[in-house]
């Protein structure tokens, strides 16, 4: 009895081992970090955006992560959009679909589909792969149709796989560098880090609002209880 | 000034009287047991929340655009660009999920104090079928925001209705208005939700309190206090509703308020419960998602449809048993043959059962949001089936049980006497 | 009837809560309200639009769109603008005092460089956009006609600065939208010097 209750009791954590894949990596962001958000919209700017759009952020809004009007529209717009415009990408649907295969997704609410932790380990985990159409292949995504966007950072990888056939236990994964890269292994981890960062920014631009938002109301709110429960303890007296 | 307000007061009353009156009636002279406890926050609850919903989507409908190709982006819109345009968001998805907990923690109520016995099976009939009501509120309201669950979501429910011998398909055609889920969908999806089912809900929700209003509420110890009344009449363990429930029940919705509020501005998607992640991406005909669920509020129901194995072919066996789930609760009054009311005064067997009716409640909702292979399969000992599967039926079993039982272990089991008055 | 003494605590206490609840009642009532107001979106299709007024030749007009509006800007030659002060006494507000305009408008050219005239093109009388009457048509605009414009609609009349002629339907001269000089050659038109 005792051991089926423990088993039914410990059994949602099998989900963590069932579904398998590359073990993500904690994606270390700081969502108040405004350098680390500006660096990383400048890297989002020029290695993505040629690609993806990310038809729900307007340019000007970035002034919430503390740039000028002046700073956006010299480093972050690169073609001939007005500042008020959002975030379109001049790769046309059907251009993208035939380049690619499928059309690169819009990446406006990424962070909020994919999460921080994914998209921080999989622009992490590129490979070469000599069988793939592009050349590239992913860890974390198997045969994403995407090359690794910032492979003149990082480098080239290869990847290793040795699957534990005895104890049934997770693959071993080894990596190895080809060619190097711009960056070392922690700046591009920063460049990563940042650049999650953003993404997820950019998915809830107003998350940082509605924290500080959520203590105010919070604290009225518990202010509305006591005149409340006063009331209520007053008007119960002739109950009790 | 005060003398003016009597005097408009005046003017007024005596050109509608049944506004006074029905106060009286409903209000400062309806007398409800002294007794109600936590249990009997819900209901009220329930309004609050509904007003809630009513209020958050009037504006939603403001910016929110029924088309296929627009509804996504203007859900974003909302989101980014109209001023406070992401707190009615918020308000509207948490209220969806804060509508399920507060309704089925009301049902609860009935079921521990006996609340659907006579003469309040109508009061309860009323209240299934606004369950019902709330479900298809739910789902109609699911699809317009045009992501990828939404639109599987979708999908998948419309199908189920394909199932059904011999009309199937054509049902299917004709909810959907096309030959998949598409804009003629989601435009009449929209009318329903906005307008249509909130009418319906709204004349449901009357004529629930209506008819519970006259016969009078149950209580905790299920005592009926009409039995003993004062020289006015009054019943001697009743108190006006207002002022005195009117004030607790002000409180109540200010601690509800709290914890509405710091899951708006702290969780609002509750770890992909409340708002799914997948949700976040457009919808798309060409691909399914790897794994598709319902919202968390359908989700035992959803369990039970699965658990059960196609037959000849068709998953119809499992839409019933899914139906039957539902439906059963209609029965209620007529099941439970105990001549007390209360679980205080009910013996262990019926306990028993609640108890695990509530467990099995519980881990067949947890089961349906997980993939059938979440806890991995049993051995070739039983033909490496899945595990979750296997407990599935075993619950879906024990689920129907509760209620096909009822008859028998109600009247079966050994009560204590109930009390002349309440206790406190 | 039983006597009730007036219960000071719980009036008190009830008028208390009632003040905390009015108050809470206007904060959940701010973000509706705001919602009201022009979205990101609306504010940026409402921005500042550059004109380029290059390849607007003397006595010729080129017509813009801000706001939904249409935006004249027409070179006016010296003719034009020497035909401005003959017909002062026409004109019920010839100085310009009572019209939507910045402020350097309140005069008689009503402009910036007295050679290009902004004007948003629509009758200040019920919305309809007036038509260009150029000076030589005097057989329909009359003997004494020095150029303008004629609302189609009820018939106002505007000269060659946009203001109104006395016995017009319409009550004010033309509205001027705030602008400034980018350059020789561009306009920005929504925005004056000191940011509109």
């Amino acid at each position: 009895m005792r051991k089926l209750l423990l088993t039914l009791l410990l059994a949602p954590l099998a989900v963590l081992a069932s579904e398998g894949g590359y073990r993500l990596d904690r994606a270390p962001i700081q969502p108040t970090d405004l350098v680390s958000l500006q660096s990383g919209a400048r890297t989002f700017v020029n290695y993505c955006l040629n690609c993806h759009g990310a038809q729900y952020m307007r340019y000007n809004r970035l002034a919430e992560i503390g740039l000028t009007e002046a700073q956006i529209k010299d480093n972050l717009i690169l073609g001939d959009a007005k500042v008020g415009d959002t975030m379109k990408t001049a790769l046309g649907a059907r251009d993208g679909k035939a380049m690619f295969g499928v059309a690169p997704p819009d990446l406006s609410v990424i962070g909020r589909s994919r999460g921080a932790d994914w998209l921080y380990t999989y622009l992490r985990t590129f490979y070469r792969d000599p069988k793939s159409p592009t050349g590239w292949n992913n860890a974390v995504f198997p045969q994403v149709a995407m090359p690794h966007p910032l492979w003149t950072l990082q480098g080239e990888r290869a990847l290793e796989v040795e699957e534990d056939h005895e104890h049934h236990g997770a693959p071993e994964y080894k990596w190895s560098q080809l060619t190097p890269g711009t960056q070392n292994e922690v700046q591009f981890d920063t460049t990563v880090r940042d650049l999650v960062n953003f993404l997820v920014y950019m998915g809830e631009p107003s998350a940082v609002n509605r924290k500080r938002l959520g203590v105010v109301v919070l604290f009225a709110v518990g202010a509305l209880f006591i005149f409340a429960y006063a009331l209520k303890k007053e008007f119960w007296r002739d109950v009790h | 000034m005060s003398s003016r307000l009597m005097a408009l007061w005046d003017w007024f009353d005596a050109r509608m009287p049944s506004a006074a009156e029905e106060f009286r009636k409903h209000a400062s002279e309806y007398y409800a047991p002294k007794n109600f406890n936590f249990w009997y926050f819900f209901g009220a609850l329930s309004i609050l929340v509904l007003a809630i919903q009513i209020v958050s989507g009037i504006f939603l409908t403001m910016n929110y655009k029924p088309d296929a190709g627009l509804a996504f982006g203007s859900v974003e819109y909302i989101m980014r660009d109209v001023p406070g345009g992401w707190i009615i968001r918020y308000i509207h998805s948490t209220g969806a999920s804060a509508f399920f907990i507060v309704v089925y923690l009301h049902m609860f109520r009935g079921l521990l104090y006996g609340s659907y016995h006579r003469p309040r099976e109508l009061v309860w009939i009323f209240g299934v079928l606004i369950y019902l009501t709330l479900m298809a509120e739910a789902f109609f309201g699911y699809l317009l925001p045009w992501g990828q669950m939404s639109y599987w979501g979708a999908q998948v429910i419309v199908n189920l209705f394909g199932t059904i011998p011999f009309i199937g398909p054509d049902l299917s055609l004709w909810i959907r208005g096309d030959y998949v889920v598409s804009d003629a969908t989601l435009n009449r999806f929209f009318a329903l939700h906005v307008i249509a089912i909130p009418l319906v809900l709204l004349g449901l929700v009357a004529a629930h309190i209506l008819a519970l209003h006259d016969v009078g509420s149950n209580n905790p110890d299920g005592v009926d206090i009409k039995k003993h009344k004062d020289k006015n009449g009054h019943p001697l363990d009743g108190i006006p509703f207002h002022p005195y429930y009117t004030v607790k029940d002000f409180a109540g919705a200010v601690v509800f308020l709290f914890v509405f509020c710091f899951v708006l501005f702290f969780v609002p998607e509750m770890g992909g419960y409340f708002l799914e992640y997948n949700n976040f991406i457009p919808a798309d005909p060409l691909k399914t998602p790897p794994h598709i669920a319902p919202v968390w509020y359908f989700t035992p129901y959803y369990s039970i449809l699965r658990a059960v194995p196609p037959l000849f072919n068709s998953q119809f066996p499992g839409v019933m048993a899914m139906g039957i789930a539902t439906l059963i609760l209609f029965f209620l009054p007529w099941l439970d043959r105990s001549p007390v009311k209360s679980i205080r005064y009910r013996g262990s067997l019926y306990k028993t059962a609640l108890a695990i009716f509530v467990v099995t409640f519980l881990i067949l909702g947890y089961l349906g949001t997980e993939p059938v292979t979440v806890w991995g399969q049993f051995g070739p000992w039983l033909a490496n089936a899945d595990r979750a599967t296997v407990v599935a039926r075993v619950l879906t079993v024990l689920y129907f049980l509760f209620f096909f039982l009822m008859p028998w272990y109600t009247a079966r089991d050994k009560t204590l006497p109930v009390p002349d008055r309440v206790t406190m | 009837m039983s006597e009730k003494k007036i219960d000071n605590t719980r009036r008190n206490l009830v008028i208390a809560a009632a003040g905390a609840s009015a108050v809470a009642g206007v904060g959940v009532a701010v973000p509706f309200a705001w919602s009201w107001a022009p979205s990101e979106r609306a504010k940026a299709a409402g921005a500042p639009v550059e004109a380029d007024i290059s390849d607007i030749a003397p006595g010729e007009m080129k017509i813009f769109e801000w706001r939904g509006k249409p935006v004249w800007i027409l070179r006016r030659t010296k003719a034009m603008l020497e035909g401005l002060k003959k017909v002062d006494e026409k004109l019920s507000d010839p100085n310009s005092k009572d019209s939507v305009q910045p402020d350097f408008a309140k005069n008689e050219d009503r402009s910036l460089k007295p050679d290009v005239l902004v004007l948003v093109g629509i009758c200040t009388h019920l919305g309809c956009s007036p038509q260009e009457k150029p000076a030589d048509d005097k057989g329909e605009m009359g003997s004494d006609w020095q150029g303008g414009f004629l609302c189609p609609c009820h018939g106002s009349k505007f000269d060659l600065a946009g203001r109104v002629y006395k016995g017009s339907p319409a009550p004010i001269n033309l509205e001027v939208p705030p602008y400034t000089y980018l350059s020789d050659s561009t306009i920005l038109i929504g925005e004056d010097k000191k940011g509109a």
